[in-house]
């Protein structure tokens, strides 16, 4: 018999709604197992566990009524703390935001708990979702469960690491380089970015607005499928969200992949690629041929200048949108004799090196006399990524590539050298700046004893092809291994 | 040397729709500092902006209204720079993709038309109000200061003149006709006062035709009166130092208005560099043909052919239907005593004159008025009927217009009804001829000026109410015909 936090959401939700267990039994074994994995992983910022288990409280007292449960009803889940939730501290990894309490809900916050999840903690990340292994943030590295001695990834690493240390089955993240996508591979989780506009973005504290997608994290293809679902759809209150009807992730997701044309993106697998990594890759298109999937290598010329692009356009609007940090109206306020002293007293001693780079990266790139040569251009070169994916789509259903170019790395290594640090994001950006979907599945383990992910990439709002495809290779593969925790 | 200014205006107008811009807190003026905010407007972190609708319809109306074209597609910008009254500190903008771009307004002073180009019409955010506590209230000696937020997110639409303005008395008139161009489109409250409309003028000075001269920004102007000052004394200034051989400097300035002189508030130097770019959060506005129409066939009657028409109906003078014309409330005034009964032109005259006085004397607008169309009418109607003389109508209409009384009443109740009677007027005529002797042997010597004199002894006997024809015939004939 497994321990309750080994369980995938599925099963939780399914003996919740049978009856064989309640919401709080569940609750209160992930509460433990986070408050035992805690002093070692540091997935979380602020451990939620009363909220957990208040609302544990609510689904079994619904049960007893008889009323019908939501589908994820009993189900904890991790919430990267870059997501408003009423009342709760909220910080973004920032010193700045360190006792900001929002006085408002974002939107995935109430389907969420209208899905019936139950919230166990507000989970660690790089500081205002910058970077790719959680060094960035103001409250500690978050370690692989994996190896305690290397990072989880980033920015998303404590949803990650939450979710493959069984602190919880399901964690929420956001991506706008590969911020779930390449956390979730150096932790042998499954991630998802979906397309931009498929998931509200109302109360998600914002990185890069034209980037930032909200997205979710579990331990197998199906939990991701049901969590989508839970937080997919239009939203008003946010302008650049989607009105399609969101189709039911879980329906067809067994049909298989026979005769479905994948491409591989050849600029992926360049020699920067740790061999294992590129091992285990190859590893994976024989299984999605075996599958019936017609394989063949395909070149997207303007990947080789998507990471150059994605770095002008998001501290671009990176610089503007933290701008609002200034000490006036929340958050941190350094004292000095007047405003302006104020305001630049706060930002220096409240945001760390990393965002002060980007800030100032994205402030020069739209100044007067450097627009044009900088965010203009990489704005043209983000026409040329979509134009390229069109392209591809012409000839191919879906496209692979390694989601990260290596496992998990040692804490310490890059963080001196950014340009090291940015070239995790290489596979992962292109789609970020297409705005389309992408997903991050397990493929085994490389010659270091890490997970290696698998990307999938498609058209926009093809979700569902993604989830299938992801499913078949999931099940012809067997159960992703898990982290000797 | 024979100098010529060169002006061109920004007046900024905040809409009068119900919610704020990119929320739905209300944007009823006034209110308990930061009561009518919410995190949208606060900019809390994770918030997002949904345009309102009807704040880009008033905008497109606005252009429209001005000959503009709406342009199909426009989009937002960031405006970005950092001030404690604006909660993200980067206000929501629009840059070289305007809602509304090339029109024109027609204005007139002294007889002589001038028209001025629209450069663009957009659409943007308010900020919120800062409070500086300290000696000054300037931000840099400030002890500390406040910030109210009710303001911010309040939709503010900017329209950009070129520089076609060639006098003060031309741009207070150009702020006039928009004026009054916005509240027959019924967009604005158009309150100067309350900060909902306000200018920035542009203003250089050059030879007549020649080359545009160094272009100093006068900010935040806030009545029509203040346009005027402001722009005659900066006229006066940027003459006398180019007449004295200095060169000004490009910069900004602000209008003094307890000394009515403009200062510098910073030079050119100091100018922010504001990094434009396009708001990410929202989406391009897509303004289609048939929503462009819609919006176009919808427009009410605009000053300037209200204006036409006013004269060509009732036959009234340019500036009386300028006068008349001047608001939707004056007009329907003045419509509405025409209704009642009385003729335009004497409905003008009596706007212009009785009505205009006590509107200013009580410091009120026509809406707030106490003698209503109705009545002015009546009160109209009886000086024809010659029931009350034209002095009397005028002192019943001001003791109407105080106590808020029917004119009719108030004449009965005074016994302020003109009399006619001529055995009446009679014995007052016979009363001043026996007590002014030597005046009327001086008329009767053939010093008619002496009559007026004479008149008035009578009007004065009668305390005012005489019929002052009949006092005119029946005097005349007891002094000619030596009777009496
Ligand atoms: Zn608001």
């Amino acid at each position: 018999m497994s321990e309750l936090w080994q369980l995938s959401a599925t099963e939780i939700a399914m003996r919740i709604a049978n009856g064989e267990i309640s919401a709080v039994e569940v609750a209160e074994a992930h509460n433990a197992r986070i408050e035992a994995l805690e002093p070692e992983i540091n997935a979380f910022i602020t451990p939620t566990p009363d909220i957990a288990r208040a609302q544990a409280k609510a689904i079994d007292e619904r049960r007893a009524t008889g009323a019908p449960l939501p589908p994820l009803a009993g189900v904890p889940l991790a919430l990267k703390d870059v997501i408003c939730v009423d009342g709760v501290r909220t910080t973004a990894g920032s010193r700045i935001l360190d006792a900001y309490v929002p006085p408002y809900s974002g939107t995935v916050v109430h389907m969420l708990a209208d899905a019936g999840t139950l919230l166990v903690g507000k989970a660690n990340m790089d500081e205002f979702a910058m970077g790719s292994s959680t060094e960035n943030s103001a409250y500690g590295v978050t370690k692989n469960p994996w190896d305690l001695a290397r990072v989880p990834g980033g920015s998303s690493g404590g949803s990650a690491a939450a979710v493959a240390a069984g602190m919880a089955p399901i964690g929420i993240g956001t991506d706008t380089g590969g911020s779930i996508r390449q956390p979730a591979s150096l932790c042998g989780v499954v991630g998802m970015k979906p397309t931009y506009g498929r998931v509200s973005r109302y109360g998600l504290i914002a990185f890069a607005s034209s980037l930032d997608q909200i997205g979710p994290f579990a331990r197998n293809v199906r939990d991701t499928a049901l969590l989508l679902n839970a937080i997919a759809g239009h939203d008003p209150k946010d302008s650049t969200s989607i009105p399609d009807p969101v189709p039911q992730y879980l329906d067809g997701l067994d049909a298989g992949i026979d005769g479905l044309r994948i491409g591989i993106v050849k600029e992926s697998l360049s020699e920067g690629t740790q061999p294992g990594v590129a091992g285990r890759f190859k590893d994976a298109i024989e299984t999605l041929t075996s599958l019936g999937g017609e394989v063949e290598e395909v070149s997207l010329p303007s990947f080789a200048h998507a990471l150059s692009a994605y770095y002008l356009i998001a501290p671009a609007e990176c610089s503007s949108n933290l701008a609002r940090y200034d000490g006036v109206r929340y958050g941190m306020r350094a004292d000095a004799p007047t405003v302006s002293e104020m305001n630049a007293r706060t930002r220096a001693q409240g945001f760390g090196d990393e965002v002060k780079r980007r800030v100032m990266l994205g402030t020069y790139a739209l100044s007067a006399g450097y627009y044009d040569a900088y965010y203009g251009k990489a704005q043209k070169v983000r026409t040329l990524v979509i134009r390229d994916f069109d392209e591809a789509y012409q000839k191919f259903d879906i496209l692979v590539s390694p989601t990260s170019p290596t496992t998990a790395f040692k804490i310490g290594e890059k963080a001196d050298d950014p340009l090291a640090m940015y070239l995790n994001d290489l596979f992962t950006i292109p789609s970020n700046l297409a705005g389309a979907p992408a997903i991050s599945i397990p493929c085994g383990l490389a010659e270091d004893g890490l997970p290696v992910g698998l990307q999938i990439m498609g058209p926009l709002l093809s979700e569902s092809l993604l989830l299938r495809a992801a499913f078949a290779y999931e099940s012809a593969r067997g159960p992703a291994e898990r982290p000797p925790l | 040397m024979n100098y010529e200014a060169v002006i061109g205006l920004e007046c900024h107008v905040e809409l009068n729709t119900e919610s704020k811009m990119f929320c739905g807190c209300p944007t009823t003026f006034g209110g308990e500092p930061n009561t009518r905010t919410c995190p949208v407007c606060l900019g809390e972190p994770g918030s997002l902006p949904v345009p309102n609708r009807r704040a880009v319809e008033s905008t497109m109306m606005i252009g429209l209204a001005l000959g503009c074209r709406v342009a199909p597609h426009s989009l937002f910008h960031r405006k970005n720079y950092f001030y404690p009254d604006m909660p993200k500190n980067y206000q929501i903008s629009q840059y070289d993709l305007p809602l509304c771009i090339g029109g024109r307004l027609d204005v007139e002073v002294a007889g002589t038309k001038t028209t001025v180009g629209i450069t663009r019409v957009h659409l943007e955010e308010d900020t919120g109000k800062s409070l500086h506590i300290g000696t000054t209230g300037r931000i840099s000696e400030a002890k500390y200061s406040l910030v109210d937020y009710n303001r911010a997110g309040i939709p503010l639409v900017e329209v950009v003149s070129e520089p076609d303005i060639r006098s003060a008395a031309e741009a207070q008139r150009y702020v006039a006709e928009l004026r009054s161009i916005l509240e027959a489109l019924g967009v604005s409250d158009v309150r100067m006062e309350e900060g909902s409309m306000r200018c920035d003028a542009n203003i250089s000075m050059r030879e007549p035709g020649g080359e545009f001269g160094t272009k100093v920004e006068i900010k935040n102007l806030n009545s029509i009166r203040s346009v005027g000052r402001a722009l005659t004394f900066e006229i006066e200034r940027q003459r006398k130092a180019l007449e004295a051989g200095q060169a000004l400097l490009q910069e900004t300035r602000h209008f003094d208005e307890s000394s009515g002189v403009t200062k510098t508030l910073r030079s050119k130097e100091e100018a922010f560099d504001y990094r434009y770019f396009p708001e990410p959060d929202l989406l391009p506005i897509s303004a289609t043909a048939d929503w462009v129409s819609a919006l176009e066939s919808s427009l009410p009657e605009l000053p300037q052919a209200r204006r036409a028409r006013l004269a060509a109906e009732h036959g009234l003078s340019v500036e009386q239907a300028h006068a008349v014309g001047a608001s939707v409330a004056s007009t329907g005034y003045f419509e509405g005593t025409v209704a009642a009964g009385a003729n335009g032109r004497d409905a003008a005259v009596w706007m212009a004159g009785e009505l205009g006085r006590a509107l200013n004397n009580a410091g009120v607008g026509i809406q707030d008025a106490r003698v209503s169309p109705a009545q002015l009418a009546d009160l109209i109607r009886l000086v024809g009927a010659e029931t009350v003389n034209l002095n009397t109508a005028k002192r019943v209409f001001q003791m109407a217009f105080e106590s808020g009384d029917d004119p009719g009443v108030i004449i009965g109740r005074e016994g302020m009804a003109q009399v006619s009677d001529e055995g009446a007027l009679a014995t007052a005529i016979a009363a001043v001829v026996a007590s002014n002797a030597t005046e009327v042997e001086r008329f009767r010597a053939g010093e008619e000026k002496v009559f007026g004199f004479l008149v008035g002894q009578v009007m004065r006997e009668t305390k005012g109410k005489a019929n002052p024809a009949l006092v005119n015939d029946l005097l005349r004939k007891v002094l000619t015909t030596g009777g009496a």
